[in-house]
């Protein structure tokens, strides 16, 4: 019963997003509805799981002070600071102007605004080691990027006036091709697998035998 | 049991002449209706796609023999797992950041516990950091019973899958974190990944660490692609349980959308040779509303 209980239930939810698609009558729908808001609910219980392994995960590291033990206690501060400022109405809860806001516009923002910024230093360097010209394949990837590059600024139509059309040809024809080549067969797999997961055929996620 | 050629022609032509049929209907009130009779085309699709699955699936449990290509990203796993435990250094297991609903996370969670086993037959620690927190679960019970497969229960570390936070660059910057701080020797990447993509694999990459990543998101694909050593693109992602697991049932199920994927090769040709001579009727019946 451990395996075909939660078989059922993923059998049933699963039929019952396919049968959204293809009946719209006002009265399934709105069963359908009541089946998206039971499942954010149970999404939302999940938290408390993730709650619970952060705690149990860092406070065995504080416990034993392993190493950047230090770092945890200030995390763990954090997660139930945060917690409290949100939840206790003393504090304001979540709305503009409280704690919970400045929090979240103040330290997490500009902290995850860095962590993105990253992301142009990465691409520099992930560039610069992808179009380093070694094999054919790789010099047919420079001399595009480079094309794609100089038609996608002011400088490529001044040089050739048609430079922007035959980057928009790149980019629609040979490019677009591959791209969708690879969605098709993601798309396929995609729905076999769920498949697979609906009929129970594929129960390896559930764990234990 | 075999059935005629002409009787397979004209059962398609009679599927052909629904859709034709259903596409034309007006339907005025869609919240009064049934059946969407404009999807019909999808309805089709889906069950034939899933009676082709089906088959290959029976034919494959008659002990009909299935070949499956090389795929050198799963077979890289093992010597990733063998060069981590050569360096006696940690493997770590990015699971994506989308939540068990995603198909691909789904798929992650498949490969985790093939990776989780071949780890405990190794003796090397397995980090899986989460980013959302429903995986968490999942995840703890994939690589339990990966150990236990392995005959090794005892080996697992709960404390080893770890929830970090449900914030994309949240997410990103602890698992670099992790990176930067326990050097592990292996980084595999699968699943659903976004612009968190290239600032994991990158810092993956600063580490030395051999790397295999997977993701049906095509758009993040070229980062890993540049990052990782080796990368498993798009539908190879979902192929890897049957890839690793070898069962029967599997490999036909890989079978059966293969044998899609070459008809749909078909009437994408059929439709651009009809669509070039000025025939568009034949491309209507794909449209979906």
């Amino acid at each position: 019963m451990r395996r075909e209980i939660p078989i059922a239930i993923c059998l049933l939810a699963g039929l019952s997003f396919i049968l959204e698609y293809f009946i719209p009558h006002r009265q399934v729908l709105s069963i359908f509805e009541t089946i998206r808001q039971w499942s954010i609910i149970v999404i939302a219980f999940a938290y408390v799981l993730g709650l619970s392994n952060l705690v149990r995960v860092n406070f065995h590291v504080i416990q034993k002070k392993q190493r950047d033990w230090l770092y945890k206690i200030i995390l763990v501060l954090g997660v139930f600071f945060t917690l409290i400022v949100g939840i206790i109405p003393y504090f304001g809860g979540i709305q503009e102007g409280t704690i919970f806001d400045w929090i979240y516009y103040y330290a997490q923002y500009p902290l995850q605004a860095t962590m993105f910024s990253l992301l142009a230093f990465f691409i520099a360097s992930a560039a610069f080691r992808a179009f380093r010209i070694r094999t054919f394949q790789a010099s047919l990837l420079a001399i595009t990027a480079v094309l794609v590059m100089i038609g996608r600024v002011p400088v490529g139509e001044k040089l050739w006036p048609g430079f922007p059309d035959f980057i928009e040809w790149i980019m629609n024809v040979p490019q677009l091709a591959g791209k969708r080549a690879i969605m098709i067969g993601a798309a396929l797999g995609a729905i076999s697998t769920a498949l697979k997961v609906l009929t129970g055929l594929e129960r390896t996620y559930l764990g234990g035998d | 049991m075999r059935i005629p050629h002409l009787l397979r022609l004209f059962f398609v032509s009679c599927i052909f002449l629904l859709v034709d049929f259903s596409l034309s209907v007006a339907q005025e009130d869609l919240s009064k209706s049934w059946f969407n009779l404009h999807r019909v085309n999808m309805l089709i699709f889906l069950v034939f796609f899933f009676a082709v699955i089906i088959y290959f699936i029976e034919r494959a449990k008659r002990g009909k023999s299935l070949f499956i290509r090389r795929i050198a990203g799963l077979d890289a796993i093992e010597e990733a797992v063998g060069r981590a435990t050569e360096m006696g250094k940690p493997v770590l297991f990015i699971s994506g950041i989308e939540d068990v609903d995603q198909i691909q996370t789904v798929a992650a969670m498949i490969i985790l516990g093939n990776v989780a086993k071949m780890v405990a037959g190794y003796d090397t620690p397995l980090l899986v950091p989460i980013c959302q927190p429903f995986v968490v679960p999942v995840a703890e019970e994939r690589v339990k019973e990966g150990y236990a497969s392995a005959g090794k229960p005892e080996a697992y570390n709960r404390d080893n899958v770890r929830y970090i936070s449900s914030e994309q660059f949240a997410y990103a910057a602890g698992v670099n974190g992790i990176m930067l701080r326990e050097r592990p020797a292996a980084n595999l990447m699968f699943g659903s990944f976004y612009a968190e993509s290239l600032v994991m694999a990158e810092t993956g990459f600063s580490t030395g660490a051999i790397q295999v990543a997977g993701t049906a998101n095509i758009h993040q694909l070229p980062f890993f692609v540049v990052a990782c050593d080796y990368t498993i693109i798009g539908e190879e992602l979902f192929a890897t349980s049957a890839y690793l697991s070898k069962e029967p049932k599997l490999l036909g199920s890989l079978k059966g959308s293969d044998l899609v994927k070459a008809i749909i090769i078909g009437f994408l040709t059929l439709g651009a040779v009809l669509e070039t001579f000025g025939i568009t009727h034949f491309t209507r019946w794909f449209f979906i509303e």
